[in-house]
């Protein structure tokens, strides 16, 4: 089985045509020129339709109507401000430079490629950098209530270990305010009728006629109708895929349904074993886990990150004397000590874990001890900068950290790969657009802390509704489709056809059984440190899964009502393919890089090894069938401006 | 622990609904309460019966989709949201009593799951900022003094989850709509609309059908984000102030 | 504005409290009227008379009264109506009651309806009694305000309804008090332990200083 799989052949290279040459700080501009227009009277005749009210969705969604288009909007919560994005805590980037700390575009793209350890493209990474300060200005006039200082002015922070003061930020609160400015302009054009929004819509597949983007077919989650709606162009703003791991720091309902459909009907899907382990996260408690809560990175400041020296230390944290403890973070990188990254963080983490000195129920976890941190500046200083995490912390596992060490350990927490897309953010299939975590395009192998909302609201608000344009005016009258096409037949066939068959199986297992299974290999063998031999392993075991599910699924009701049940075990389906992928992906880019570290390629002192010579390249990959060996596209990535060197913490 | 559930199921919209009990054993009181819920769901889908509809995503307490009232009280007995409440709020042996949010501007959709699509109307009315994408001046042009910037935050924290509503007696929505009022009315930004908004937004919520406010509180001590009794007092007044200018025009 | 005002829930919200400020206001006045009592048949019968002639010769005989008369029906009407569209709303907008009962749901909520139907039925007794004298006991003599009061304070349930009215009065006002600095918007966080105890006092103040009057007749202090 697993060889079959395995056996993944080479295409053609997979090259983006959008992008202009000439200096990078001019490509964006030159784009703009160069892209076609739509008279903005004819506007209003085009139909977009756009899946998923996040941060690029919800900004994507808005900005379409405001220029005149019309809307078609889904997302399946039960309103567009409850998308994923809301949950981001931390920041958003912006070069603004206000604190003439030495800021600049140029260092934001910078650190953002290095970030990614040059996994991503000069040119999209430079763009992103420069739209960074038109966010801020747009969120700003929206009402965004960021942080300010006493002068009036906006405050900043400095985040994820680099040394700028960049990062804008409202309280621990950011993707929230910045969502609901969003979800506010969206409600703006819903009101004005340039807005077709579709809440409690799922997504279940794309309609792709004559080789382009024609529609989709999404289920209403309330009635369930399956439904077909009609556009010009497709965006999907459906979020990363996190959730494959059963447990992460994803909402319970976010899933890979609209991305992995799209892929299935001929977008291409890029770097998939790219994903991000967040260092601190709260411990799981038990079997009954269903997700895991993230704890601000900037807890690093101040808490120092240790575990017992001897394994099996089963002793209360603050009965360990001094002398047995082992602040590994601070004796291995010396210089960044405990502020080292988050891909280094974690595997840190896991490596003394793994050794049996991992701390809490299981044995998976370390101490984030604060109290050097009270003995220096006080109860109170700490309590005025972390309270809110603290008491978050309090309530989910009833420690009281200002007297006992929190407990953290990482978890998936976004990733970075996604449906390939080119500059104008367009993937293989014309017509179908991706943006924000659902596409691949500028983090590279490893996100920096605070860059998710900057790139889903450039994506968002300002380059998909440039570069949209350009597709529209190219293609201006389609022929008209409709439920009678035969491609939609087939479509609608084969959706209601996989519903029917999850329906019919009437099994002994839940979905929620074989969501937990496939988490826990994925995390086993595809999390934070993956081997070729593991990798084998679960490449072998998840067509077997696959084919327990379509034999043992168990869905109770009916599909003409409302269904969690069956939404859950639908989102499954596609897991169990996505995952599969996940692990080809990783074991053939047989080399470390940001969050993706094979344990074949590490450094002398059990660093990352990049191998640029043969892995400087975006993965694309084809789908054929289920189970079937995918092809590989590579796009090559070039360095011009910022030259890949080797990352060290030590 | 060992619970004894008492849930509302109700098939859809139309159908009748009433309490249906249920037993769950083995429940870690390091659950979360939808954890507990969920484990109930397993056992019921494995027995061949519909598992209990509850609408949850993020479970971390910031997208507002939980909604449950717990023994009569919106997210149940600590202040918080249902997801965040941990089973060690409870006792082995106890009744817990498992109810939707009721108001008539929320109907039942499904169980314990409502529409709360009246929030997104209100919202829609006038519930922003009109500042098109890239028609913005530069960030710094409007300094915000600091106790505006914080006052605007404190009433944006509002997740929506209508826990003011499900709470109040007369199921209103003064809260959920005066927090928004309130944070948009402070600002610079919201200034040009300040009057129309109060007045639209408030106009939907009574074409909503959401009750009038007594002031009985109930509101306040149940949102989980802490929106204070006073932001309704702060609307109260937007709108006062609005009336009279709109009469003035 | 006008149209503004009663069709929406926060205007009519308004109207309530204005009409019940109104109204507080003179029941202060009339509160400290009635403390007369105390001070002799004469001085009270004369106090009553001179109600009547309050701002003669401007005004001809008994028309401030009526004024006042006017102003306080339509301040009553206004504040029922009011208060009548308000509760059905609340009603129909929450239908359904939870199974699991709260006991401390809505205090505020009941003794303001409770109260203000109790209020509004006193309202009534109260002028058929000492204003009309139609259900007055022994009969109602014209420009005799004493004997009157001390008439329907010697029967016993002039005295129940009067103390129970009372009561319900001072819970009324507590809770309405500061319900109209909020619904007006002069309440604040700052402000708000001001305006409670401005709410406590009134309502105690008023309740004690009315009820001191039955009091009074039933100890003999006023015979």
């Amino acid at each position: 089985m697993t060889a079959e799989f395995a056996e993944y052949t080479t295409g053609e290279p997979v090259v983006d045509t959008k992008a202009p040459g000439g200096p990078v700080g001019e490509r964006w501009d030159t784009r703009r020129f160069e892209a076609k227009l739509v008279n903005p009277a004819n506007r209003r005749k085009h139909t977009v339709i756009v899946v998923g009210t996040g941060l690029a969705g919800g900004s994507a969604g808005a900005t379409l109507a405001e220029q005149g288009y019309h809307v078609v909007q889904f997302c399946y919560q039960d309103s567009p401000r409850r998308a994923h994005s809301i949950a981001a805590q931390g920041g958003i980037n912006a070069a603004k430079n206000y604190r003439n700390d030495g800021d600049s575009i140029h260092r934001l793209f910078y650190d953002t490629v290095k970030g990614g350890d040059f996994r991503a493209r000069e040119s999209n990474v430079h763009r992103l950098a420069q739209i960074s300060v038109e966010i801020i200005d747009q969120c700003v006039a929206q009402g965004v209530p960021f942080a300010r200082e006493y002068g009036g002015l906006l405050d900043t922070r400095s985040f994820g270990g680099v040394q700028v003061s960049r990062t804008f930020y409202a309280r621990g609160q950011t993707g929230q305010q910045l969502l609901l400015g969003a979800y506010q302009a969206l409600s703006r054009q819903i009101a004005a009728g340039n807005i077709e929004m579709h809440p409690r819509t799922e997504m279940l597949d794309l309609i792709v006629v004559d080789g382009r983007a024609r529609g989709i077919v999404a289920r209403d989650l309330i009635t369930g109708k399956i439904d077909t709606y009609y556009a010009d162009a497709v965006v999907l703003a459906s979020g990363g895929y996190g959730n494959v791991f059963y447990l992460s720091t994803n909402a319970m309902n976010s899933n890979a349904t609209a991305i992995w459909r799209a892929h299935r009907r001929g977008a291409y899907f890029a770097n998939p074993c790219f994903t991000q382990i967040h260092p601190t996260c709260i411990p799981r408690t038990g079997e009954h886990q269903s997700k895991l809560t993230l704890m601000s990175e900037s807890l690093r400041n101040d808490g120092r990150i240790w575990v017992p020296k001897a394994k099996g230390d089963n002793r209360p944290a603050n009965e360990i004397p001094e002398a047995e403890r082992d602040y590994y973070l601070e004796r291995i990188y010396p210089s960044f000590g405990n502020l080292v990254p988050r891909d280094i963080a974690s595997r840190a983490a896991k490596n003394v874990c793994d050794e049996g000195r991992g701390v809490g129920p299981g044995g998976q976890g370390v101490y984030l001890d604060f109290a050097d941190a009270i003995g220096r500046m006080g109860r109170g200083a700490v309590e005025a900068k972390y309270g809110n995490l603290f008491d978050m912390y309090q309530r989910i596992t009833d420690e009281d950290p200002y007297e006992v060490p929190m407990r953290i350990y990482p978890a998936v927490h976004y990733t970075m790969g996604g449906l390939w897309v080119d500059y104008d953010l367009q993937t293989t299939v014309p017509g179908l657009f991706a943006i924000g975590e659902a596409n691949f395009s500028d983090h590279g192998a490893n996100r920096l802390g605070a860059s998710a909302l900057m790139q889903g609201l450039a994506d968002g608000y300002f380059v998909l509704p440039s570069t949209i344009n350009d597709y529209l005016a190219r293609n201006p009258h389609h022929e008209k489709v409709d439920d009678e096409h035969p491609v939609v037949q087939e479509v609608l066939a084969d959706t209601e056809d996989r519903l029917r068959l999850l329906l019919a199986v009437d099994g002994d297992r839940t979905p929620d059984s074989f969501h937990r299974e496939l988490g826990e290999l994925m995390w086993e063998f595809c999390g934070m440190a993956r081997t070729d031999s593991g990798l084998r392993k679960a490449l072998e075991r998840i067509p077997q899964i696959r084919e327990e599910f379509w034999r043992r699924i168990k869905v109770p009701g009916t599909g003409e009502e409302f269904n969690q049940s069956l939404e859950k075990a639908n989102r499954i389906v596609d897991y169990l393919e996505l995952a599969e992928l996940m692990c080809l992906d990783a074991l053939h880019r047989d080399e470390s890089c940001g969050g993706h570290f094979r344990e074949e390629s590490q450094t002398p002192d059990g660093e990352a090894e990049r191998r640029d010579e043969e892995f400087s390249y975006a993965a694309a990959w084809e789908f054929t069938e289920t189970g079937e060996a995918p092809v590989l596209h590579k796009e090559d990535l070039v360095f011009e401006y910022v030259h890949p060197t080797q990352r060290s913490y030590a | 622990m060992k619970l004894t559930l008492r849930v509302w199921r109700q098939r859809n919209a139309d159908a009748d609904g009433a309490m249906s009990t249920y037993e769950v054993d083995d429940i870690s009181a390091d659950m979360s309460f939808l954890e507990m819920l969920d484990t109930l769901n397993e056992e019921l889908i494995l027995k061949g019966e519909d598992p209990v509809a509850f609408d949850h995503d993020c479970r971390e307490g910031i997208c507002g989709a939980c909604s449950l009232v717990i023994n009569g009280d919106a997210h149940g007995p600590e202040r918080t949201t249902s997801c965040q409440l941990h089973m060690r709020s409870f006792e082995d042996g106890d009744t817990i009593d498992i109810e939707p949010w009721r108001a008539s501007a929320f109907p039942v959709v499904k169980d314990l799951v409502v529409d709360r699509s009246a929030f997104d109307r209100i919202i829609q009315a006038g519930g922003y900022v009109t500042a098109p994408t890239g028609a913005a001046p530069e960030a710094h042009a409007t300094p915000v003094p600091k106790p505006d910037a914080d006052f605007a935050f404190e009433h944006a924290e509002c997740i929506g989850c209508g826990a003011c509503v499900a709470a109040c007696p007369n199921g209103a929505a003064m809260l959920f709509t005066s927090a928004k009022i309130n944070h948009l009315n402070v600002l610079p930004q919201g200034a040009p609309e300040r009057e129309t908004r109060v007045l639209d937004m408030v106009a939907q919520m009574d074409e909503e059908g959401f009750g009038g406010c007594t002031l009985a509180g109930e509101c306040a001590t149940a949102c989980p984000k802490g929106i204070p009794l006073v932001s309704i007092t702060g609307m109260n007044k937007e709108w006062l102030r609005a009336t009279r200018k709109a009469g003035k025009r | 504005m006008t149209r503004t005002m009663w069709d929406s829930s926060v205007g009519k919200k308004t109207v309530m409290a204005a009409s019940g400020l109104i109204m507080l206001g003179y029941l202060v006045v009339h509160m400290l009227g009635n403390l007369k009592i105390f001070f002799g048949s004469d001085e009270f019968n004369h106090y009553a008379h001179w109600l009547r002639t309050i701002g003669e010769p401007f005004l001809h005989y008994e028309w401030a009264l009526w004024i006042i008369r006017v102003v306080l029906v339509a301040a009553v009407v206004a504040h029922a109506v009011s208060a009548y569209q308000l509760s059905r709303r609340d009603i129909r907008a929450r239908p359904t009651k939870y199974v699991h009962k709260k006991p401390r749901a809505s205090y505020a909520t009941r003794t303001m309806r409770w109260g203000g139907i109790i209020l509004g039925l006193f309202i009534v007794w109260h002028i058929l009694d000492l204003t009309t004298g139609t259900v007055h006991p022994g009969g109602f003599q014209h420009g005799h305000p004493y004997q009157n009061v001390i008439d329907t304070f010697s029967t016993w349930y002039g005295n129940v309804i009067y103390i129970v009215a009372m009561l319900a009065l001072g819970l009324h006002v507590r809770h309405g008090f500061w319900s109209a600095a909020q619904t007006l918007g002069v309440g604040s966080r700052t402000r708000d332990r001001a305006f409670k105890t401005i709410a406590n006092v009134l309502a105690l103040v008023l309740t004690a200083g009315f009820i001191a009057v039955p009091v009074g007749v039933m100890t003999g202090v006023v015979s």
